[in-house]
């Protein structure tokens, strides 16, 4: 899962539930189908709502980080 | 993202929620939103908003003192009261302020506890509320106008929002019955 490459940054840093979600959606519609968004959050409770987002949205979430109060996610857009 | 400087919602027009429900997989939610103050308003937005970017179908029908969320007379005055909430003032900064809730009565704390919670927002880098009303519409939900509360309390159909449907209980039950999940707020 090395291989993963960002077409897309999205930094939610310092934005709270329901932003990180709300952007999230907002930007997987300005990317191709197949193409791979990287969004970053800082609110805790991102990691659990970015899981949910993928499981409800149908957008694979690839691959996640977490450190340093700061959260990675990486989705491919399948629609 | 859509315009919602003072009485410029331009919300598409609701269809019938009778239509909506041929036909769709998607989820659905349907939203009783019965309160009116700014701070009861919100958690209805950010499951709104939230089920909308998780793209659900969402319809929320705004009854009694929740209609002020889509009277355009009210909805860009919505107001805090520190009176009659055991748990006002919340924590400032992290530190309790001890203020006795007694003291809310004094004139001009509403206008005060109004303005403290858009800063704590504010600095929370939370959206105000027409920018989540903004959002809600961009995402297609829907706002329904509660009738009676309408014929109760004098709501004419010009002061709704525009795009906003008035109906009553039948058929937003109607609505809500296909719904996968359904919440009182």
């Amino acid at each position: 899962m090395n291989d993963i490459t960002t077409d897309q940054l999205l930094d939610c840093s310092g934005l709270l539930c329901p932003m990180p979600v709300v952007k999230t959606s907002q930007a997987i519609k300005t990317i191709e189908v197949g193409q791979v968004l990287e969004m970053v959050a800082t609110d805790p409770g991102a990691p659990l709502d970015m899981e949910a987002w993928a499981r409800q949205t149908g957008h694979p979430l690839l691959k996640q980080t977490a450190g340093d109060g700061e959260y990675r996610f990486w989705f491919r857009r399948t629609k | 993202m859509t315009d919602v400087g003072e009485r410029t919602f331009t919300a598409p027009t609701a269809d019938t929620p009778m239509e909506q429900t041929s036909g769709s997989d998607r989820k659905r939610m349907a939203l009783v939103a019965s309160k009116g103050g700014l701070d009861e308003v919100f958690p209805v937005l950010i499951m709104a908003t939230t089920a909308a970017a998780l793209d659900w179908e969402v319809g929320i029908f705004c009854t009694f003192y929740g209609l002020d969320m889509i009277n355009e007379k009210r909805m860009h005055k919505l107001k805090v009261s520190p009176i009659g909430n055991p748990a006002a003032p919340p924590p400032l900064k992290g530190r309790e302020m001890g203020m006795p809730t007694f003291l809310g009565i004094i004139p001009g704390m509403t206008k005060m506890a109004t303005w403290m919670m858009k800063g704590w927002m504010s600095d929370s880098k939370m959206p105000d509320f027409e920018e989540m009303m903004a959002i809600c519409i961009d995402g297609g939900v829907k706002f329904y106008a509660c009738a009676t509360t309408m014929g109760v309390m004098n709501v004419k159909q010009e002061d709704i929002m525009k795009g906003a449907t008035c109906l009553g209980a039948a058929a937003f039950l109607d609505f809500a019955a296909d719904a996968d999940l359904a919440l009182f707020i």
